[in-house]
């Protein structure tokens, strides 16, 4: 539906709670850099400590601050190296739904063995593939796992290389000149990981985020493989009503010449028998001056930002419903950056903010990580 | 008008009343009920809320211990408690009011971020409790400790006052077992 704006959308929200907070909490100073990590003047002291020991002072660093973690304020993220990135090369991660997974260090993983690791992969996955069959099938493989680093894909120079993954199809008869097909795509990246980084030895790899397409028991194979491999786990990847919000907003934030989607919102309202869903959708230039009426310092998105951004548009359903959509669970936002649902599944639809929106899962992962 | 006021009433003999606010009654039915099994050696009296203010035509005891119940799966909530909060005299946030979050550690369904309800917490001045009401022992644990809080704020237990209790409560500088 067509939201009107301008008065309609009525700002008489509950603003008291935001008003006591800038005047009773006069220790949060606003932070213009992503992450404020307490570890970089620990380096001076600790040259010589084993990571576990830094681990443990960046925890207790942390944990002595008085005031629980200031209002997370953080950089709408624009295209940073995106200069590095040729745009043909990253299409292929564009316009698909990737399911997401958060992963710990790799131990002794290295650059150099990528052909290695695609052999003893592919050896793997024939293996568990022809376990149960009575008769050993006489053909060969027909797969073929191809490893690959992909450039560009990281936030500082720092970041670890991002890792493809394919399992291609070989083709049947050697004279057909047919492409080889990819049945299952997986790439592991860090964007931004500093936090992670500083704090794991030099035999570890970092690359928490892991996006996955195609058939779920060939991500299973391939994550047990690199589990037995590299001494590393998987979990997957829940995105919360919270983070979703965060989403919503700074993905509404960035600027796009050109909308390819309606800002789309779904929630599912806790009911017996059955869950109702609820969606909402808005114009996307409505909702971007819905936010640029809302956000006050440029290059930084505010919890208070977001909150009312979200109350807005629940307040405007309310007018017109009666009902509260904040007793409801947002399960998944569209937008013409990306979409992104509960469940941990994501498509990211505009190549300029892909780092953006990686920057931002990466953090999601690290922070299910620790 | 209808402002709750912690010493506007007289104090029963040997009773103790806590109100619970909020918007989820089934969660406030079951706290209650485990209030009420809780072993105590006074007079428990337990009256629930969905907000404040209450109406004034009803008579009902002095409210001894406030409790505020917000569950992080639902922004309502926390918005109903807000929006309760203006109804109650400052003088309940000296030791008779506190705060109560459920849900915390179902990560995927929070739709309020913890961090909010310890600043709201921390901006009233009053202490935080977490829990998981819908677990049979966590709720049995917070039940025994809310009737504990209860008997100290009505004065039942000699040499603690609620004041006291809240100087106690309130996190110090040394890291406490939530920020770890």
């Amino acid at each position: 539906m067509r939201s009107a704006l301008g008065g309609g959308l009525g700002l008489r929200l509950e603003l008291h709670f935001s008003a006591m907070q800038k005047t009773m909490d006069p220790y949060d100073a606003p932070e213009s850099t992503p992450r404020q990590h307490p570890s970089c003047s620990l380096k001076e002291y600790f040259l010589a400590a084993t990571p576990l020991q830094r681990r443990l002072e960046s925890v207790r660093k942390q944990a002595t601050s008085f005031v629980p973690t200031p209002p997370r304020r953080r950089i709408p993220q624009r295209s940073q190296l995106q200069e590095d990135v040729d745009p043909q090369k990253v299409a292929f991660l564009l316009h698909k739904q990737w399911t997401l997974y958060s992963l710990t260090p790799l131990y002794k993983f290295s650059y150099t063995n990528l052909k290695e690791y695609s052999r003893l992969l592919s050896a793997f996955i024939t293996a568990e593939k022809q376990k149960g069959l009575a008769v050993e099938v006489g053909e060969d493989c027909n797969i073929k796992v191809v490893f690959s680093t992909l450039l560009g894909m990281k936030g500082t120079q720092s970041d670890p290389e991002a890792v493809l993954v394919q399992i291609l199809s070989k083709p049947q008869l050697p004279s057909e000149d047919r492409e080889a097909k990819a049945l299952w795509t997986g790439w592991f990246c860090c964007v931004f990981g500093d936090g992670l980084l500083e704090t794991v030895s030099e035999d570890f790899t970092c690359l928490p985020l892991f996006l996955a397409n195609g058939a779920e028991s060939n991500t299973a194979i391939i994550g047990t493989w690199f589990q037995k491999t590299f001494d590393c786990y998987f979990s997957p990847l829940a995105i919360n009503a919270f983070n979703l919000s965060w989403m919503a907003a700074m993905w509404t934030a960035c600027k796009m010449d050109r909308y390819v989607a309606a800002t789309e919102f779904l929630w599912s309202v806790p009911c017996s028998p059955q869950s109702l869903d609820i969606s909402y959708a808005i114009h996307p230039e409505d909702a971007k001056a819905l936010w640029d009426s809302v956000h006050r310092t440029p290059g930084e998105v505010t919890q208070e930002e977001v909150d009312l951004f979200m109350d807005c548009l629940s307040s405007h359903f309310y007018r017109h419903f009666r009902i509260h959509l904040s007793a409801t669970r947002l399960v998944r936002v569209s937008t013409s950056v990306a979409s992104a649902h509960t469940d941990g599944k994501i498509k990211i639809i505009c190549h300029k903010y892909l780092i953006g929106v990686l920057a931002y899962l990466t953090e999601l992962a690290i922070f299910q990580i620790e | 008008m209808s402002v709750l006021r912690p010493l506007d009433k007289l104090p029963g003999l040997n009773t103790a009343t806590v109100l619970l606010v909020g918007a989820d009654d089934a969660l406030l039915q079951q706290l209650a009920d485990s209030m009420l099994k809780t072993d105590c050696a006074s007079e428990l009296r337990v009256h629930l809320a969905r907000s404040l203010p209450l109406p004034s035509n009803v008579n009902r005891p002095r409210v001894d211990l406030l409790v505020f119940v917000i569950n992080l799966h639902s922004k309502y909530s926390l918005q109903s408690v807000e929006k309760s909060l203006h109804h109650v005299d400052a003088s309940f946030f000296l030791g008779k009011a506190c705060f109560l979050a459920t849900g915390a550690g179902r990560e995927n369904l929070c739709s309020v971020h913890r961090n909010t309800v310890v600043r709201l917490a921390h901006t009233y001045r009053s202490p935080v409790l977490f829990c998981d009401l819908e677990v049979e022992g966590s709720r049995a644990a917070m039940a025994q400790r809310l009737a504990r809080m209860l008997q100290i704020s009505a004065g039942h237990v000699p040499g603690v006052s609620a004041m006291s209790l809240l100087s106690l409560l309130r996190s110090s500088e040394s890291p406490s077992l939530e920020d770890l």
